[in-house]
């Protein structure tokens, strides 16, 4: 009854040999993950104990290397300013781009140099920062806000981009209709808009937030190290990336094993945060 | 409600607004345009001021005599910056070798052949390799992958000597090993984006091809792949651009060691190594540290061009389709 030829078999063996190719190359990908998850994890609870969350790195050259909770509250000190920075700048871009700017030349550029941003090697944004605030002089040598500026321009386009994203999915007729009512357009964007994109605008900046976590290059010469835990943005501030990195370069076990304690401890931190990003934009899809 | 700050004065209709409730409007327009300009002010700024601050390595070494110079000697306070600019190339070579195959098979997977309760799982678990931070890949590195894979890497620098960059003394941090850490970095991004491009295949054009008899793979190379192309390219020069600037995890793997390896397992030396690493010393040699960031700024315009590109082939390759929040938000940490 089948007017089809059936498929010759040499046909049929690249077919099962090019979709094994796929599944396997699919379970390489995921090989890397599963080791690295599974090496911090038992590398790392083997450190954890109250006192490595209680107390600063002594900084001695012998004996109890101490634990890393300067380092922890460093990393989220300087991750909160460089949040409050980077997120109403980066939604404000956003805003003007979906709101004002729209197709407009001076739009395009905007979004051109934002996708930019993007692409800027994070070390380099730690040079910027060196360069504009440490080298010159003015105010000062290192210090954490400066740590979280670095950072605060990393996430900036992440910010950016994603709010656009979110705030053209915001359907027009909504728009029209606040506007027909009379309300003028600051209102619409405060009333309608912001809050109709809110869960996708959250998705966006915690994102960019665990990205900005990781990161240790832009702090190398911005917040650099510290021993003690300090509440102070202008002083030197610990973080954990800073720790681990440190850490490695020491030759020596006992510092190796915090590096390990510290690298758990910011996995996990990282991992809330895009799982929390994850569960909330799959909440929350209008369009 | 504002029915009372409605009163019509001089030739204003009833519907129009008063100037002072206009206020906010024009505050909120104006205040954000500034916002954006000032993005672009940001960028020129820092463009300018790197270049000046770099600028004593270029006079001193000439521009091509830095870029191209093959002596980076701290000691002796001469910097060309070959070895980096190599040891850049051939870890980022390794990464793209690598892991664009991964990626493309992992989206080509994900989006045509596994089953459909799958997919979500599967994609979230490829992002997750984004999450984790750069410096935990180079601590993962240094003490589980170099220890591991070196009797395997000597193996086969013995068995292909042959073959060129191959063979001798295999060095514990090695090129190989950083582009293979670059390779598993890059994945998320790569795939993430490829997984965009082949869903905008039309699916006419899939089951036009599987009609006429094609198996799933012959579907796969002539439907979906062809369309794609462009797409999976500039995804490959997102992922370069990305592996290009990848400082922390590289630094730890490489050896640092500021020559230009023989082969592909000798220890060498990247331009964003260099600079995370000897900018503590730096800070007191004004010339050193103008070369460092002359490293910092010949980095910065690498990606930038591999960026432009990437970006050109991406908007092509997606045929103008809006990409998901997640993509965006992510900028290389993988799709939703």
């Amino acid at each position: 009854m089948s007017a089809l030829a059936p498929v010759s078999p040499r046909r049929r063996r690249t077919d099962l040999l090019a979709r094994g190719l796929l599944a396997v190359g699919t379970l390489l990908a995921l090989v890397p993950l599963v080791l690295v998850l599974y090496y911090v994890a038992k590398k790392g609870l083997g450190t954890w104990s109250w006192s490595f969350f209680t107390t600063d790195p002594t900084g001695n050259f012998l004996g109890s290397p101490g634990g890393i909770k300067s380092a922890i509250l460093g990393t989220i000190e300087i991750v909160a300013l460089a949040t409050a920075i980077a997120v109403p700048l980066g939604i404000g871009v956003a805003l003007y781009l979906v709101e004002y700017g729209r197709e407009s030349r001076f739009a395009a550029v905007v979004r051109y140099f934002v996708d930019v941003m993007t692409g800027v090697p994070s070390i380099v944004f730690g040079l910027f920062i060196y360069i504009t605030l440490i080298l010159s002089g003015g105010v000062g040598g290192f210090a954490g806000w400066k740590g979280s500026l670095a950072l605060a321009l990393l996430m900036l386009p992440i910010v950016t981009r994603s709010a656009e994203v979110v705030l053209t999915l915001v359907p027009d007729s909504l728009r029209e209709a606040a506007l027909a009512l009379g309300a003028p357009r600051w209102r619409v964007v405060g009333r309608i808009v912001l809050p109709t994109a809110l869960p996708g605008l959250v998705t966006g900046s915690l994102l960019a937030i665990a990205r900005a976590a990781g990161e240790t290059a832009p702090l190398l010469f911005t917040s650099t190290l510290a021993l003690a835990t300090t509440l102070n943005l202008g002083t030197q501030m610990n973080s954990l990336p800073a720790v681990i990195f440190a850490d490695v370069g020491q030759a020596q076990d006992r510092l190796v094993r915090v590096a390990w304690g510290a690298a758990l401890t910011l996995v996990l931190m990282i991992l809330v945060l895009t799982t929390l990003a994850r569960l909330i934009s799959r909440r929350s899809r209008f369009a | 409600m504002e029915a009372g700050a409605l009163s019509v004065r001089g030739d204003r209709s009833v519907l129009g607004r008063s100037p002072l409730s206009r206020l906010p409007d024009r505050a909120l327009k104006w205040g954000l345009t500034g916002l954006a300009a000032g993005i672009l002010v940001l960028i020129g700024y820092f463009f300018v001021r790197l270049y000046i601050e770099a600028n004593p390595a270029f006079s001193r070494f000439g521009f091509f005599g830095f870029a191209f110079g093959n002596d980076w000697n701290v000691s002796a306070n001469h910097y060309g910056a070959l070895p980096l600019l190599v040891g850049t190339i051939v870890t980022s070579a390794v990464a793209l070798v690598i892991g664009v195959p991964v990626a493309v098979a992992t989206a080509l997977f994900v989006t045509e052949m596994c089953p459909r309760r799958l997919r979500s799982p599967l994609t979230a678990m490829v992002e997750l390799l984004a999450a984790v931070p750069s410096v935990v890949y180079g601590l993962w590195g240094f003490f589980f992958l170099i220890p591991k894979l070196r009797p395997a890497e000597q193996w086969f620098a013995d068995t292909f000597s042959f073959l060129p960059f191959v063979g001798g003394h295999v060095a514990g941090p090695n090129y190989f090993i950083a582009g293979l850490i670059l390779a598993i970095m890059i994945v998320p991004i790569v795939s993430a984006i490829s997984r965009e491009v082949v869903a905008t295949v039309p699916s006419d054009h899939k089951e036009a091809a599987l009609a006429l008899g094609a198996t799933r793979w012959e579907m796969i190379r002539m439907a979906v792949l062809p369309y794609s192309r462009a797409g999976i390219s500039g995804a490959s020069m997102l992922g370069l651009g990305r592996a290009i600037g990848e400082t922390i995890a590289v630094t730890i793997v490489i050896g640092n060691a500021p020559n230009i390896g023989k082969q592909l397992f000798d220890q060498g030396y990247t331009l964003a190594a260099v600079i995370a690493n000897e900018f503590g010393e730096a800070a007191s040699t004004p010339i050193h540290r103008a070369a460092l960031i002359a490293a910092g700024l010949v980095l910065f315009v690498l990606t930038l061009l591999v960026n432009l590109a990437a970006r050109y082939f991406v908007v092509r390759g997606t045929h103008g389709r809006r990409p998901t929040p997640e993509l965006v938000a992510t900028a290389g940490e993988g799709a939703g």
